[in-house]
């Protein structure tokens, strides 16, 4: 890897996404195992910095590290310097102190891994910044994708929701466009970014006439508090122009999947019957190849000759 | 003081006069005694200027001193030492300070610290309403007829939503012909923004800044300066639109002036990406086309002042993520080097010109007697020394600004001050404060 840190899905080389996802396919093996272990990264110690809850991308992490025998804590900070807590400055120079190596950050204001970044010497690896980005949810996605798709190119890639304030959708567009794939963002206009054509996207305000041409539609998850800020009129509304319901489902293609970052608003973006779909959703892949594509991040970023040094 | 010193074989640029040429000048007591090539001063002290520029003191019409309230970041003294480096004789600092300068006790507190530390003098900017709060007109009158002699108010940063506030306030101040500065920024739009919006914000993750809430009351400021006929001033013009508006109240003869700051003809909103809050800043950098109608708007006079918004903070208030950190910028040490950089080197202005948007064009924007030139027989010697080759790379650890807030630690810059003067005394002297 060029990087020291995954700080942004376009920090990766198509090359190193691929070797990203080829490693997590060989380390998937060890989740297969009955003792789920490997003696990798034994003696690292990977510090989990959360600065906001998410108990899913927490525990996939934690499990990702502990499956490599690694060494792991969770530090929960909820209450950033934003709240009067530690700053996240002095949080960086006790860790430091502590001689973590690697920090899993997720954190509620954008570029906060940045930051980061600079006052420690450990690699960093950003679980989500604000609405900014969610590298590692990208290349979990992007895996999930590969083992139902033989390739990227040309791959038709629908992302269907809250664009400007997801960081699924900045780093999916940023991995799936290195890969070649062909990504549509479909949006009401108020919830795609400024200026979003020079992502290298199509984009569309009409989902029924984007979606038979999909291999893959990622639903995004939209919260409440975007129709409180008036993006859009009605969660009712919303869920009629923009939600994913079997009749939506059927206009697919029948090779086309279904992919969601969670948690989901059933009802809203996503109906129960496609969410739970056997034959379309892959909802519950995702959430398994997390654990895979996170122990190769950790593997990468972490391993290599300073393990053998 | 009695001292007669002779500037000796400097090219003067002044301004105000139309002067530019080789001229000594001889200082007296405090005042410039005579002007002239190869003047005779026996008995004076000589400074030799050759190869130098000597000009009217820079004057500066937005300043953030802190003081009183946040004297961890800046006081007058250490800002007025940081303005005295920088080429200044006279700063107008703004009345965001805690208590606010809304009243007469706090803006003759800030005028007497300045006069007191004596490197510059300080005009300061009273608050147009009671504690910036855009509720009630505060007592410009008082403020006005105090010992601090207030002509200019402004909300900063919280700028006057309500129409109706403003229009009552440009009226009422043409009482004490006052000028009332605005911040142009509608709040709607730029509730909880982060940045410029655009192409930048939009990759970033952070939310985005428009330019139309700076445009649209830059257009609303004025119509309603057109309406009452009072004196309006709008601060740090950062987007294209907003210099053609004022360029075209102008030209129908509204009473407008306006000022750009020194990041704003110098930094894009690329600068941001790798969230560094020494970048923040309000209004937001912008994009290049913004940059290039600020440098065209300082050119053709569109904009009369360079004002550099010098807004030091503490540390540990930037040392944070992007999103918790305050806007602002220092400004006062890196003036000149920019514009001589930005402006002169590339050719949108020619040096007078710049040194016109530092000194006179600020100068008429208010009443700042004694500063801004005219260089004459008579007026205060409030003087700027400067060499406009001199090549110099900022570094923030040798600031006298207490904050090391500077988005320009590391860059080279051209034109330095060599000296500056107040009423004849050395406040710098050989790039060196002399107190």
């Amino acid at each position: 890897m060029r990087a020291k840190h995954l700080l942004s899905a376009a920090d990766l080389t198509a090359g190193e996404i691929t070797r990203v996802l080829d490693t997590a396919a060989h380390l998937a093996k060890v989740t297969d195992r009955a003792i789920k272990k490997v003696p990798t990264l034994r003696g690292r110690t990977v510090c989990n910095l959360f600065f906001e809850d998410s108990t899913r991308t927490r525990i996939s992490f934690e499990l990702a590290a502990k499956r490599l025998s690694a060494d792991v804590i969770n530090f929960s900070a909820k209450g950033s310097s934003v709240s009067k807590g530690e700053s996240l400055k002095d949080t960086a120079i006790t860790l430091e102190a502590m001689g973590v190596d690697a920090i899993v950050i997720r954190h509620g204001a954008s570029g906060a891994p940045w930051r980061l970044a600079e006052w420690v010497r450990a690699v960093v690896v950003n679980a989500g910044d604000g609405t900014h980005e969610h590298p590692t949810q990208a290349l979990l996605d992007l895996y999930t994708m590969r083992q139902r798709f033989p390739s990227f190119e040309g791959l038709r890639v629908a992302i269907v929701g809250d664009v400007l304030h997801s960081r699924v959708a900045r780093s999916n567009v940023l991995a799936l466009t290195t890969m070649g794939a062909e990504v549509t963002l479909v949006a009401p206009p108020t919830l795609l970014p400024a200026r979003v054509e020079s992502w290298g996207v199509a984009v569309s305000y009409d989902l029924d006439a984007v979606l038979p041409k999909q291999d893959v539609v990622m639903m995004l998850r939209v919260q409440l508090e975007r129709q409180r800020a008036g993006f859009f009129p009605s969660m009712r509304e919303y869920a009629r122009l923009y939600g994913l319901d079997a009749r939506r489902l059927d206009a697919m293609a029948d090779h086309a999947i279904v992919m969601h970052p969670g948690p989901m608003n059933r009802g809203v973006e996503i109906a129960a019957d496609v969410a739970d779909s056997l034959e379309r959703s892959v909802i519950a892949d995702q959430v398994a190849n997390g654990i895979s594509v996170r122990m190769a991040l950790l593997y990468l970023l972490l391993g290599g000759p300073e393990v053998t040094a | 003081m009695t001292q007669r010193t002779l500037l000796r074989g400097g090219r003067l640029v002044d301004p105000a006069s139309g002067h530019d040429g080789v001229a000594d000048v001889l200082l007296d007591g405090g005042v410039v005694a005579e002007v002239g090539p190869g003047l005779e001063a026996a008995g004076a002290k000589r400074v030799d200027c050759g190869g130098l520029v000597v000009c009217p003191g820079f004057v500066d019409l937005h300043v953030h001193l802190r003081e009183p309230g946040r004297e961890d970041a800046e006081t007058i003294e250490t800002g007025s030492r940081a303005a005295a480096l920088g080429g200044y004789t006279a700063v107008c600092p703004m009345p965001n300070t805690d208590p606010v300068a809304d009243n007469a006790g706090v803006v003759e507190m800030v005028a007497a610290r300045g006069r007191e530390v004596g490197l510059v003098d300080v005009f300061p900017v009273g608050a147009v309403t009671l504690g910036q709060r855009g509720v009630e007109l505060a007592e410009l009158g008082a403020m006005a007829r105090s010992a601090a002699t207030v002509d200019c108010f402004s909300d900063d940063g919280n700028p006057i939503r309500e129409a109706r506030l403003l229009r009552l306030a440009l009226e009422y101040a043409r009482a004490f012909d006052a000028v009332v500065a605005d911040h142009a920024e509608d709040a709607s739009l730029t509730d909880g923004a982060q940045m410029h919006e655009g192409e930048v914000s939009a990759m970033l993750g952070l939310a985005g800044w428009p330019a139309a809430a700076e445009e649209m009351v830059v257009a609303r400021d004025l119509l309603l300066a057109e309406l009452t006929g009072g004196r309006l001033h709008l601060c740090h013009l950062s987007t294209a639109n907003a210099v053609e508006l004022v360029r075209a109240a102008k030209a129908r003869g509204v009473r407008v002036t306006a000022e750009a700051a020194p990041h704003h003809f110098t930094l894009t909103d690329e600068v941001v990406r790798g969230y560094d809050p020494v970048f923040k800043v309000n209004p937001p950098l912008r994009e290049k086309a913004d940059v290039e109608a600020v440098r065209q708007g300082l050119a053709d006079g569109t904009i009369d002042a360079i004002a550099t918004d010098h807004a030091p903070h503490a540390r540990e208030d930037k040392e944070v993520e992007w999103t918790a950190a305050p806007p602002g910028m220092l400004g006062l040490e890196t003036a000149l080097g920019l514009a001589v950089a930005e402006l002169v080197a590339p050719g949108y202005l020619a040096l007078p010109a710049a040194i016109e948007r530092l000194t006179a064009g600020p100068a008429r924007c208010r009443r700042l007697p004694g500063h801004g030139g005219p260089v004459t027989p008579g007026a205060p010697a409030n003087l700027t020394v400067l060499d406009p080759a001199a090549r110099w790379t900022v570094d923030r650890a040798r600031l006298a600004s207490r904050a090391r807030n500077t988005p320009f630690h590391g860059r080279e810059l051209t034109g330095r001050v060599v000296h500056t003067l107040l009423r004849g005394a050395f406040t710098v002297r050989d790039g060196k404060a002399q107190r």
